[in-house]
């Protein structure tokens, strides 16, 4: 474990810092102060405050934007917004590093050429598991899910780390394991496929039956 | 400087054969999608028609795609998160697994149309010599001259 990351994770102890950090991130772009304020249900100078708490202990990132709705003379000078950094913090106690392994293995496969022994495995694995609702199981593992358009996206790629090493390898695994999921939710009428966006994940789910 | 990428693939079985079929069929949005892309700067281009493949002096069961992007991210962007992904996951339908560098990428002057014959040299030198500022990989990325190795990591997300 590094003990600089739980030092930055303990900024989020505060439940208020928690609260607007959660706000900023679910919201995949760049949030105003008055904007989450109003979200976490507190002053915009208390707000102010805690966010570049964040910033200072860089799990937020700022900048200056005009925000829309206000453009022209009188619009004023540029607000101060903030975005969730990308900058990875880890802890577990006791120490684990299931990353290296993973990375050995991604490594195994491809000298191998056993990529559709790996799918198989993701989908079976998929398959095992205990899902009720694709939201909210695609939230619990860490997709954070959200619509657009009557498909259901995600915003943030679990596997990061390693779908940059061995991106065409990890994002395959990746959308046999959220088939898998579909198959164990048992609803035929939504179909996963892959439709990457730059800084997101890979797969997106939509209705197969509205042709 | 712009980033040139060169890639070759050794196809299972000729281009106009029907196990090619979805392969070619793909070339047309793909490389739509290429020429839309952002930072996307050039690309040899084998016809006038959207499937026309790269024609070269290398072998004919092999298959060439050769282009220039404003940056790694650009690149990046279009190779693995855009709908190319897809393709390059059907690529073992194709294609035969590679044991040797496939692709490799080196820094040309923005305005500078590179030869494939140049190309081809990299990627020999790539599989000579390893990865160095000349002829790298991804996964061994070498910044532009005299660009920073932080400005290049600072963009990635």
């Amino acid at each position: 474990m590094s003990g600089d990351d739980l030092d930055v994770l303990g900024a989020l102890h505060d439940p208020v810092r928690r609260a607007l950090y959660d706000f900023v991130a679910a919201q995949g772009r760049e949030v105003g102060r008055d904007e989450a304020a109003r979200a976490a249900g507190v002053s915009r100078t208390l707000a102010a405050f805690h966010l570049d708490k964040l910033v200072e202990s860089g799990l937020l990132e700022t900048g200056f934007r005009r925000l829309s709705g206000r453009a022209g003379p009188g619009s004023g000078r540029p607000a101060k917004v903030y975005r969730r950094s990308p900058v990875e913090r880890q802890v577990s106690v006791p120490p684990r590093d299931y990353r290296t392994l993973a990375l050995v293995l991604a490594e195994a496969v491809d000298a191998l050429g056993a990529e559709e022994a790996a799918e198989n495995a993701a989908r079976r694995l998929g398959e095992r598991a205990k899902a009720a609702d694709l939201r909210e199981t695609l939230g619990e593992r860490g997709y954070e899910p959200y619509d657009e358009d009557g498909v259901v996206r995600l915003r943030n790629c679990p596997f990061h780390v390693l779908a940059e090493e061995r991106p065409v390898l990890v994002c395959s695994l990746n959308l046999a394991l959220c088939q898998g999921l579909l198959s164990a939710l048992g609803d035929p009428r939504v179909s996963a496929r892959l439709d990457p966006r730059p800084g997101e994940c890979c797969v997106a789910f939509s209705k197969t039956n509205e042709d | 400087m712009h980033l040139a990428q060169l890639n070759v693939a050794h196809m299972r079985a000729p281009v106009d054969s029907p196990e090619l079929a979805d392969f070619v069929a793909a070339l047309e949005p793909v490389n739509a999608l290429a020429d839309a892309a952002p930072g996307f700067v050039w690309r040899l281009k084998g016809g006038d028609a959207p499937t026309d493949t790269i024609q070269h002096d290398y072998g004919d069961m092999l298959l060439v795609n050769f282009s220039a992007w404003a940056s790694r991210d650009a690149l990046w962007n279009y190779v693995y998160r855009s709908g190319h992904l897809e393709v390059l996951r059907r690529r073992r339908e194709w294609f035969h697994r590679m044991a040797e560098p496939y692709s490799v990428m080196w820094w040309i002057p923005e305005g500078h149309t590179p030869s494939l014959a140049e190309a081809m040299r990299r990627l020999a030198t790539l599989k000579a010599d390893g990865p160095g500022p000349e002829a790298f990989t991804f996964t061994d990325f070498h910044p532009a001259p005299g660009e920073h190795a932080e400005a290049v990591d600072s963009t990635r997300r």
